[in-house]
């Protein structure tokens, strides 16, 4: 059935000569249909062109022939090959009187060129002249391709007549009027920044369309400055309500649903006008609960509102009732069979774990489910949302996974990104130095040239500087598991450039500093890097300095050391180097061999990387050099800005800046030229830019002058271009903002390895077939789920559970001595998961009183500044905390957990430091809780969070083991 | 919002762009190359978004046609989805049961209704009967039904 209406298609156009398109045209597109290689479509292609090139250059052919050219042109470069030769024609063709030609042509030319295209300057004369056009048509194409062409500097020009058409009598006009000034907002937000009267009048407008299209500049004016619109939450909410109620004319409605593309445009809105605001969330809520309850989840465009009301529920002033419908929708999406329904509960899943992390742990195996899935996209989400449920309990696992994805991928952005992001984890979770170390090079080793060369010399500074207490014990330790996991990696083939770096600098550093490697050993792999990684200087000028440091070392020392061949073959050569770098650094080593140990000392001192260097800006030990010169004769320096007279550089430099920030092309005719008296006396104030005598009336004149002495085309060219054919192809840009480099990194290869190269039609996204194991079947035979995802739930969700394992563990700082400790705490966790996923970790009722208490009762938590307050004194935390001084006092001075802490459940009071606890608490309570907050969890806080949660109404029932954990233990 | 529209058969060949960011040619035809061998393979049960450069892409596919939309990182993908849709359909309504053929030799129309309905990269009108209203009003060439109406008869 299919080929027949193919078949019948093509007799049809074969016959009747095609649907307005000629035999020519038509041949052309079937004869690439049949291409059996990009070579032969190439060819093809190259032939049209040329043919093209010939007839659109022949001053006969007639205009209807002209049109089709034109499109067989845009078609040439919809398949990715040049055809700027023709771009000129298609700009001549916005000329035509006639409308369907002046369409073609702006069709052509709003797809041939972009803002920063040179030819744009002579289009915009045009669409000057049609957004005037009595014909509503002429003016809809106009707005159209001024969308699309009109840059930053000729925004002036056109803005007047958009501004004019918002009060078009036709809709569609006043409607793309309002997409134009969004889009010069989005180029220049000043020009249009005058205007925003006019969105707020268009926001009332008789069409639904002009309104809906009006939300759009009025969603980023907003986003910029929230403040200034807090006024408009009534009506947006009120608009919203009609669009549900169905008020809007139903040709708005897509599939029952009413209007769904503006109710999502203005949940949007309200979730930026809401976010930390009460009383402008306080008139959402009904609304948004009527959008709940009338939630279609059958259709994929009623998740896609749910979805967004999920998005605007996180971001406002948090609604217990909201959240819980919120939660409710999450976990439908994350139920669901089809991919794209879990990515989206994935998603809402990572934002409403920032208001109430508990979430998560109900959606545990689904969520382990979405990593596990071969889907890449899922997967990636997945991750996404396990770096922001990341704390110091789970980033291990976490991590370990991530690398684990990390080394099989190819894509390099998202490869960077990963990288960048395990780094980061690592750095504000890691539970001990050897780990991150140890992390730290895996990350290296896979994706070293990745990363941000910063990242490495964090590192570095990290080896070396320890991790700033006063425990020199555990900083040596330190020291010696880097260099000797590095002597164990240092002999693979193919590390990046980066990481051989960071090896290099830490065994020169300290390798020889704990005594268990000889020099000769370390100088002999130094060596053995050197030579190699040949191509790379900045590789070899890391070892070369390895190596004279461990020589000065060891002269230092007293000890006497022998120059081993290899690594004299290694100096010999590098001092023949064409890289002056590494011939410096090559005979510097040659000179430091001939010293004596006391003049090794003071030019190598030890451990002198974590030593401060102070730079002298004044430059002072120059002084006496200076002052000799001056006595000798020298004229002495004057500062710039004192000079006067002379035509300094730097003021001149910056009046230009001033010039071409003023300087925008102008579309009105030029002035008459003046007489020369104002022309000197800008001369002069051009020299002497402090004087006022800036001649402030004639500001136009002395522009102009200014502009064409220093750039000679624009006045010719702009004159000269409608009489004068000009070839602008290939000609250099001498005006305007500089040529467009890429933004997209451009080393991109990556192609996914699926392989599942056949695929079928999928007509809608939500009626996919149902997955033989769906989630709730799984839940049901809780008991046959691997055990090996348990134990990764386990790892990744137990933290809640393990509060009171996590307090003695806290942040990297204070763990550093506590290896065992860590150990049992994660066996601790690994212990919890089968119990949890049984029972569901808390009951909906508590999840409503739990969202509401951490706001009325519980605010210290979610203001660090006035925890920093409590390191201060008990004067100054007192106010803080109504009746739980001992919790958060104590919590008080770590601001890491500040990060991980659960904050909406209230129960989870603080975590405990040691060294810093017991400061403040003796301060405050006479020793009282010093005790008790000494060690993890204590009897107090677990008594205060008892009370905490009978106030807040959760008894500790067996369906809540978690919470009340650190009691019975 | 979004940043083109890119409509590609399953064997790769490019029917229809619109770009509404700033691209050069050398970078369309990169993006081309990379979108296409992204999404030509993926199977038909996973999710219809890919990420991509720290964007996302949406594609959908009609019978042998992907329509994919570039958006950024912090919009709506099954809003985009449904915008795809309603692209879709709107074509249908005015070719009458579009195929790709259609698309092939009217890509100038397709270039028309895509502009009634995305300017800028945001969705313009989402109503269907305005948009088919503009469309006609600039139609010059009823004739076109006639003949569909002929070979479908």
């Amino acid at each position: 059935m299919e080929q027949l209406r193919t078949i019948g298609r093509e007799l049809a156009m074969g016959s009747q000569g095609g649907w307005g398109q000629s035999k020519e045209f038509l041949d052309l597109v079937k004869s690439i249909g049949e291409v059996r290689s990009k070579a032969e479509e190439d060819r093809i292609i190259a032939r049209e062109l040329e043919h093209l090139k010939r007839r659109l250059a022949d001053p006969d052919v007639p205009r209807r022939k002209m049109k089709e050219l034109l499109l067989r042109l845009v078609y040439a470069e919809m398949l990715g090959h040049d055809a700027s030769f023709g771009h000129i024609h298609a700009v001549k063709m916005t000329h035509d009187e006639s409308l369907p030609l002046k369409r073609t042509g702006y069709l052509a030319v709003a797809l041939f060129l972009d803002e920063r295209h040179d030819l744009v300057i002579l289009v915009v004369n045009t669409i000057q002249k049609d957004l005037r056009s009595d014909n509503y048509l002429v003016v809809c194409a106009a707005l159209t391709a001024a969308c699309r062409l009109i840059g930053e500097e000729a925004i002036p020009a056109v803005l007047p007549q958009v501004v004019e058409l918002l009060a078009h009598p036709k809709e569609a006009v006043r409607k793309k009027a309002v997409m134009a000034l969004h889009r010069f907002y989005q180029r220049s937000p000043s020009s249009v920044s005058h205007l925003v009267s006019n969105f707020r009048k268009r926001l009332c407008d008789n069409d639904p369309g002009v309104m809906g299209a009006t939300l759009c500049p009025l969603y980023d004016l907003i986003l910029e400055e929230p403040n200034s619109y807090k006024d408009l939450v009534v009506s947006f909410v009120n608009i919203l309500k009609q669009v549900v109620e169905r008020r809007l004319p139903t040709s708005y409605d897509y599939h029952q649903i009413p209007a769904p593309f503006i109710q999502i445009k203005l949940l949007k809105i309200l979730a930026v006008l809401g976010s930390g605001d009460k009383q402008a969330s306080g008139h959402m809520y009904t609304v948004l609960g009527d959008i709940f309850r009338k939630g279609d989840t059958a259709s994929n465009i009623g998740n896609a509102i749910l979805y967004e009301c999920i998005c605007c529920i996180s971001s406002i002033f948090p609604n217990p009732k909201m959240l819980e419908a919120a939660a409710e929708t999450t976990s439908k999406f994350l139920k669901s069979d089809s991919h794209n329904l879990k990515y989206m509960g994935i998603d809402a899943l990572g934002r409403l774990i920032k208001i109430n992390p508990d979430i998560a742990e109900e959606h545990q195996l689904a969520v382990i489910d979405c990593l596990e899935d071969p889907d890449d996209t899922l997967k990636r989400k997945t991750f996404e949302l396990l770096y922001k449920m990341t704390k110091s309990t789970n980033v291990e696992v976490i991590v370990d996974r991530m690398i684990e994805y990390m080394i099989n991928i190819t894509d390099h952005h998202y490869k960077t990104e990963i990288a960048s992001r395990c780094v980061e984890l690592a750095e504000q979770f890691a539970p001990s130095n050897q780990w991150f170390i140890q992390t730290m090079n895996k990350v290296f080793e896979h994706a070293g040239d990745l990363v941000n060369i910063r990242v490495a010399h964090n590192l570095m500074r990290l080896i070396a500087e320890g991790f700033g207490e006063e425990d020199e014990g555990a900083d040596s330790q330190l020291r010696s598991s880097a260099v000797d996991s590095y002597l164990r990696i240092v002999g693979e083939p193919k590390l990046p450039s980066s990481f051989l770096q960071i090896i290099c600098w830490v065994l020169g550093e300290y390798g020889t500093a704990d005594g268990k490697y000889s020099a000769s050993y370390i100088i002999g792999k130094l060596c053995d890097v050197a030579e190699a990684h040949l191509t790379d200087d900045t590789v070899k000028a890391y070892a070369i300095s390895a190596i004279l440091k461990i020589f000065a070392f060891e002269i230092a020392l007293g000890r006497k050391i022998d120059l081993l061949p290899e690594c004299q073959t290694l100096v010999d050569e590098l001092s023949a180097s064409h890289s002056t770098d590494l011939q410096q650094r090559a005979y510097e080593l040659q000179a430091l061999l001939g010293l004596d140990k006391n003049a090794v000392e003071s030019v190598m001192p030890a451990d002198a990387s974590c030593e401060d260097i102070e730079v002298d800006r004044n430059l002072s030990f120059l002084n006496s050099y200076v002052q000799q010169a001056l006595e000798n004769g020298a004229s002495p320096y004057i500062p710039e800005s004192e000079r006067s007279g002379v035509i300094s550089v730097g003021s001149y430099r910056s009046q230009e800046q001033q010039e071409t920030s003023a300087h925008t092309l102008r579309f009105e005719a030029y002035e008459m030229p003046k007489p020369s008296l104002p022309l000197a006396t800008s001369q002069t104030s051009m020299s002497t830019p402090t004087t006022d005598l800036v001649p402030v009336t004639e500001p136009g004149y002395y522009k102009e002058d200014h502009q064409t002495s220093k750039s000679q085309p624009p006045g010719d060219a702009v004159s000269g271009e409608f009489g004068v054919k000009l070839c602008l192809d290939g000609v250099q840009k001498k005006w305007g903002r500089p040529t467009y480099s890429s933004s997209t990194p451009s080393s991109l290869a990556s192609s996914q390895q699926t392989t599942n190269g056949a695929s079928h039609s999928d007509g809608g996204g939500s009626s996919s077939q149902p997955r033989e194991s769906s989630y709730g079947s799984k839940r049901q035979q809780g008991t046959e789920v691997s055990a090996e995802k348990q134990r990764l739930a386990a790892s990744l969700f137990g933290s809640a559970a393990a509060k009171a394992d996590r307090k003695a563990q806290a942040s990297r700082k204070t763990a550093k001595d506590s290896p065992s400790t860590e150990k049992v705490a994660t066996t601790n966790v690994t212990a919890q998961p089968v119990k949890e996923q049984v029972i569901p970790a808390a009951p909906p009722p508590d999840l409503l009183d739990l969202g509401d208490e951490p706001v009325s009762s519980n605010p210290p938590s979610a203001d660090p500044f006035s925890q920093l307050e409590g390191l201060l004194g008990p004067a100054s935390a007192a106010p803080v905390l109504s009746g739980t001084p001992a919790t958060s006092t104590s919590k008080a001075p770590d601001l890491m957990s500040i990060f991980s802490d659960d904050v909406p459940t209230g129960v989870a009071s603080g975590s405990t430091d040691p060294t810093l606890g017991d400061v403040n608490s003796t301060s405050s309570h006479k020793g009282a809780t010093a005790v008790a907050s000494k060690k993890g969890p204590s009897l107090q806080d677990a008594l205060q969070k008892d009370a905490t949660a009978r106030q807040v109404g959760v008894t500790p029932t067996g369906n809540n083991p978690n919470l009340f954990k650190d009691i019975l233990g | 919002m979004i940043n083109f529209v890119l409509l590609i058969s399953r064997q790769g060949k490019v029917r229809l762009t619109k770009w509404y960011s700033p691209y050069t040619q050398k970078e369309r035809t990169k993006i081309i190359r990379e979108l296409s061998g992204l999404i030509l393979t993926r199977g038909p049960k996973l999710c219809n978004f890919v990420e991509w450069r720290g964007y996302k892409v949406i594609y959908r596919r009609y019978a042998s046609l992907y329509f994919c939309m570039c958006i950024d990182a912090d919009d709506n993908e099954l809003e985009v989805l449904e915008i795809i849709h309603h692209f879709v359909e709107i074509l249908d309504r005015y070719f009458g049961s579009v195929c790709e053929l259609d698309l092939i030799f009217n890509f100038h129309k397709a270039y028309y209704i895509l502009d009634e309905i995305l300017i800028a990269g945001e969705l313009q009108e989402s109503s269907k009967k305005n948009v088919a209203r503009l469309i006609a009003a600039q139609a010059c060439n009823p004739h076109i039904w006639l003949t569909y109406l002929f070979v479908f008869a």
